[in-house]
């Protein structure tokens, strides 16, 4: 898909976004307003997979995980706009007896989810296990994962990044939204983490600093180069330095929507920002 | 009443180390995962047999658990091995989020548990374990009663398609089932029959319960003895036909009272046949060094414990 035609996807995803959470008065806008870009270059350019038929084990197809659930907007709608399911299906966002949980869930047996997340800092280790599974399968296919900076304070993800580097696993690419904000303020006031490519690099990854990660071009040779990057028996790290909120003018350069629904004046607004491009749903 | 002779004691995780090696011969799609306990778990031979399906992931449970649950995506059986403790309690959110709400086919192998771990003392001997396991919906939680009968449920739990802990022990104890007995998950096995109490025990608890019994006969009490290997699903078939018999219950395990199987036959009663009940377990209290037989003793967990239980109850009727 163009580049062009990959912000049109992305200009609706993120009506998609405050509509969803707007309905339900409940959602985390924030962060998945920051995400767009990375998961739409991912799921309608870079990720070979298939959507028309869902099948859990991913064989032959890459396979992608969101750690930081809490970002399940972003996710519903790409995972719908991308085919995985109706459109329509998002107005059940969060209402009873949706497949749409508040956070993602496999329980609801909803195409494109393939683990349980929210409770933060399991993905990365869930996608070593898959990208275990895709080597003794013989399947060169891809994982990939997205996590938030915040998750990062949990222990587990440091267990996991030990481990893909000492077992040489070359079969993964892990983003991690560098937003700088958490609930309580910036990861800088709350936990401050200090270089993360520092980290990542002293834990024996390949990191690719992503300056613009709200940027398509920006993002598309970033994918690029960590393809490149992969079978050298190394995993590889992408840093997005994202803007929580892109796009909605009055949601950027704050923590403060990082889970907090717009009202009907705020929702107008932002929806004015963001052209409908492929039909609200 | 039917006895039961000790073909040579073996520990439990012996019998997870035997079944597991044959299931790497048998099932190619079974993998298994380790944090630094290879030679405590038995898992040795699987290992050196199955090099490529072996993952050795270092002190790291919460990691390994994760990578469990990502390996079941690639339509692998992951059977994680480390301590009781460490199989639950440290990584209880890992589990439940990952393998139990996710839906994935884990094999949860946890060594160690209880008291009889012995002299490393309360910081290892994990007395909740079932209790956190039966909570988590749709767990299957199996805690076997010796050699045979642990390495036939982990032949077992590779068919069934779903989360599971199997639960075994460090010390050598009787070996008494038969080798070739196929595990049946959910099924309560009847070892000897009998009209005056029931004694429904798990684990290393069940060979206690049949010195349980021959004492007991010797003073003229009839004691059924059901070998209740899985806690969840709960066979209350099983239960109730032998309390139609009996009217009263004594349930051993060697967990806390509070969350294990004693728990769970008791609300099996109250809400279908309310008979008297007495509960041989560890009555909410952590552990200490000491050996095996020692603690079993102090914490009240032996064949004597059951036969006052079981004066204790039938006195009840």
């Amino acid at each position: 898909m163009s580049q062009e035609n990959l912000q049109a996807v992305v200009s609706q995803v993120r009506r998609d976004i405050v509509r969803m959470v707007h309905a339900v008065n409940s959602g985390h806008p924030g962060g998945s307003l920051g995400c767009v870009e990375y998961l739409v270059s991912l799921y309608f350019k870079h990720m070979n997979h298939n959507a028309a038929d869902f099948k859990m084990d991913g064989v032959g197809e890459d396979v992608f995980f969101l750690s930081n659930g809490h970002i399940s907007p972003v996710m519903y709608s790409v995972l719908a706009r991308a085919g995985y399911f109706e459109v329509s299906e998002l107005a059940t966002f969060r209402k009873l007896n949706t497949r749409l949980q508040g956070h993602p869930t496999t329980h609801e047996g909803l195409e494109g989810i393939r683990i349980a997340s929210g409770s933060l800092g399991q993905g990365l280790s869930v996608a070593l296990g898959a990208a275990a599974a895709k080597k003794l399968n013989g399947d060169d296919s891809i994982v990939f994962t997205l996590h938030g900076d915040g998750e990062l304070q949990e222990g587990q993800i440091w267990e996991a990044a030990m481990y893909a580097s000492a077992k040489k696993v070359d079969n993964l690419i892990a983003a991690v939204d560098v937003n700088e904000k958490q609930i309580d303020g910036s990861t800088d006031d709350v936990l401050a983490m200090g270089s993360l490519r520092a980290k990542f690099e002293a834990f024996g990854w390949d990191v690719i600093d992503v300056a613009q990660g709200n940027d398509l071009d920006a993002i598309d040779t970033a994918i690029t180069e960590a393809k490149g990057k992969l079978g050298n028996g190394k995993p590889v790290c992408l840093l997005l330095r994202t803007e929580m909120g892109n796009g909605v003018d009055f949601m950027m350069g704050t923590h403060k929507w990082h889970g907090v629904a717009p009202n009907d004046e705020q929702l107008a607004s932002a929806l004015a920002q963001n052209e409908e491009t492929l039909g609200d749903y | 009443m039917k006895k039961y002779t000790d073909s040579g004691s073996k520990d439990t995780r012996s019998g997870f180390g035997a079944g597991l090696e044959e299931l790497g011969k048998t099932n190619e799609n079974v993998v298994a995962l380790c944090a630094d306990l290879t030679g405590s778990l038995k898992m040795n031979a699987f290992a050196d047999q199955n090099p490529d399906r072996f993952y050795q992931v270092g002190i790291a449970e919460a990691n390994m658990m994760g990578i469990a649950a990502g390996l079941t995506i690639g339509g692998k059986i992951p059977f994680t091995g480390t301590f009781a403790n460490f199989s639950t309690g440290r990584v209880y959110d890992q589990i439940r989020q990952s393998i139990a709400y996710s839906g994935k086919n884990v094999k949860i192998c946890a060594s160690h548990a209880g008291l009889t771990l012995g002299e490393d003392g309360a910081t290892h001997q994990i007395l909740e374990d079932i209790g956190l396991m039966k909570m988590l919906p749709h767990m299957v939680v199996i805690n076997p009663c010796d050699y045979n009968q642990t390495k036939a449920a982990t032949i077992a739990i590779a068919e069934y398609d779903g989360p599971v802990y199997l639960r075994f022990g460090r010390p050598k104890v009787a070996n008494f089932t038969p080798a070739d007995a196929k595990f049946e998950i959910g099924k309560g096995d009847v070892l000897t029959e009998g009209t005056d109490v029931t004694i429904i025990a798990t684990g290393h608890l069940v060979w206690e319960a049949l010195q349980a019994a021959e004492a007991l006969e010797a003073a003229g009490v009839s004691a059924e003895v059901i070998n209740m290997a899985t806690i969840k699903p709960l066979d209350e078939k099983a239960i109730l036909a032998s309390v139609a018999k009996t009217g009263c219950v004594v349930t051993a395990e060697e967990h806390n009272r509070f969350g294990g199987l004693g728990e769970s036959v008791a609300q099996t009663l109250v809400t279908n046949h309310p008979v008297p009940q007495e509960f041989v377990a560890v009555n909410d209290s952590f552990g200490e060094s000491g050996t095996p037989a020692q603690l079993m003793e102090k914490y009240g967990l032996n064949a004597e414990a059951i036969v006052a239980a079981a004066q204790k109850v039938i006195a009840r009727k």
